[in-house]
């Protein structure tokens, strides 16, 4: 096997590692719902975790830059794979609270768009990712050209609209809201002051 | 001692919870925390040390087959939230068993003419106990039907002899840190001991129950043992457990949530579907067990569904004001 052929087995190897990685956490609540393990209300939990489960993803991905830069590229590789399995928990996290809070009653939607500002944001956050996921395919990378790195911007106003979600969420502890606005912060600081440094032009690495 | 059923007639017909799972509900407790444990590393608490139900006299009554669909034992008393032994709802069961319920002294004071004291064995046997199957709807918008076993409040209020200024009933729970860790927790948001109040004429209501039991025997200590009250009309954060002091006041005494939020969570708290809470709608509820892919979404009612029953004491009041 020539070194070129090695190289693209180890690529393909480590990708399907992260990807079983990115869907560990989600067999292991499939798992704990369907063996009884989340008490008489395993929705809720559900819906929180897999909620959870996509602020840590943004995370992940909000980091590939910064680390790369370091020298660790580990996460700028399967950055691509990072952000789609995220936008998957969020989904999961959206269609639960259809199934559960709104039973899929457009009225009831609405309302509750109208009346509870965190849903609001919340939902504007996961619209913000959607056309990522859906441009996510090399097709989609080389059809759209330079265009395409414009719209992966969105992901900073939806990270701003996930923290808002969870801080109008927070009942007694606000330490979750605290803990994921200093990191968001602190990741889009990092941006903030490349931008600055690049003059505003020129993409993302 | 007398058994008597009280039945709410307007709760329709339904299965009565499968012997099966009420008999095993033991094993089933088991089985599910060790292997939980087993996978988490944690140490599981045996099913039998942290439950002491010990029967009460009491016997099965006929016409349970006109309750509504209760909820089964394993999610009474497994799903809770009893902030003084930690926030999960799975806290209460794991650690509640560190609280002492022998003895148990519960104070009755204030604006009464024969102030004085209750201990256990006045609970539980110095009252006439009655079956009372109660709608429980939380504020968090989940909801069980619990067979409670108990006596009127009024029943107790009245040896002590409430005085005619008394206007409000106080209530307090235990609480003792070396018993409850999450009273000991640096991240405790509630100012305890965990307080609770009623207006003398919902406290002196026929529904307002000092409930001892559950499902026959005496409550698990994660549902409040020894003693608590069930308010079923109101939101459960009302249903006050583990009680030490009840006393009777002129004035609106405060309430643990009323001071932690106020602008979300009231003194009154009835049960009232057009009255959304500040960060959800109240319009809907999980009746538990519930599952994803059949959540049980039910339609809250008016007052939980005791209207005909409550209604009246809150005549011409502006129920978004005063919730």
């Amino acid at each position: 096997m020539s070194k070129r052929d090695l190289n693209k087995l180890s690529r393909s190897a480590s990708r399907i590692g992260v990807l079983a990685l990115c869907c560990a956490p989600l067999a292991f609540l499939a798992w704990q719902t369907f063996a009884n393990q989340l008490g008489p209300d395993p929705a809720k939990y559900l819906m929180q975790s897999t909620g959870e489960w996509g602020l840590r993803g943004l995370v992940l991905v909000l980091l590939a830059s910064p680390l790369s830069q370091r020298g660790y590229r580990f996460i700028l590789r399967h950055r691509r794979i990072l952000g789609v399995a995220t936008f998957g928990y969020l989904t999961l996290h959206f269609l639960l609270f259809a199934q559960v809070y709104v039973g899929w009653s457009g009225d009831l939607l609405r309302e509750e768009l109208r009346e509870r500002p965190y849903v609001l944001v919340g939902f504007a956050a996961w619209l913000c990712l959607a056309p990522l996921a859906a441009t996510s395919t090399n097709a989609a990378m080389r059809l759209m050209g330079r265009s395409w790195w414009s719209l992966q911007r969105l992901v900073y106003p939806a990270v701003v609209l996930a923290w808002l979600h969870i801080f109008w969420l927070a009942r007694s502890d606000v330490g979750k809201a605290v803990f994921y606005g200093l990191v968001y912060a602190a990741l889009l600081a990092w941006r903030l002051g490349r931008l600055r440094r690049r003059g505003g032009r020129g993409r993302a690495a | 001692m007398r058994k008597r059923t009280y039945i709410d007639r307007t709760i329709k017909s339904s299965d009565i919870t499968p012997e099966p799972v009420f008999l095993n509900r033991r094993s089933l407790i088991q089985a599910s925390t060790s292997a939980m444990a087993a996978f988490l590393g944690t140490p599981a608490i045996a099913a039998e040390q942290s439950i002491h139900s010990l029967p009460l006299d009491y016997r099965d009554d006929p016409d349970r087959s006109l309750a509504d669909q209760q909820t089964p034992y394993d999610a009474v008393t497994t799903y809770n939230n009893f902030y003084e032994f930690g926030t999960d709802k799975s806290d209460p069961a794991r650690y509640a068993h560190e609280m002492t319920t022998d003895p148990w002294t519960i104070k009755v004071g204030g604006l009464v003419n024969q102030p004085g004291a209750l201990y256990l064995e006045d609970v539980l046997r110095g009252f006439d106990l009655e079956e009372r199957i109660y709608r429980f709807r939380c504020v968090e918008a989940w909801s069980m039907v619990v067979p409670w076993i108990g006596f009127p409040l009024s029943s107790l209020l009245n040896r002590f002899q409430p005085k005619a200024e008394g206007r409000y009933v106080a209530f307090k729970t235990l609480h003792r840190r070396s018993e409850m860790r999450g009273a000991r927790s640096f991240t405790s948001v509630i100012d305890w001991p965990y307080r609770e109040g009623l207006r003398m004429d919902e406290a002196m209501h026929p529904l307002t129950l000092v409930a001892v039991g559950l499902y026959g025997k005496t409550l698990p200590n994660q549902n409040g043992a020894p003693l608590r009250l069930v308010v079923p009309w109101k939101y459960g954060f009302k249903s006050i457990k583990s009680i030490v002091e009840i006393r009777v006041t002129d004035r609106q005494p405060q309430t643990s949530w009323q001071m932690l939020q106020p602008q979300e969570y009231g003194f009154f708290a009835n049960v009232n579907p057009d009255v959304d809470h500040p960060r959800w709608s109240q319009r809907y509820e999980r009746r538990l067990p519930s599952s994803v892919f059949n959540p049980n979404r039910v339609p809250t009612m008016p007052f939980n569904g005791y209207a005909d029953q409550v209604a009246g004491l809150y005549e011409g009041m502006d129920l978004t004001r005063y919730y």
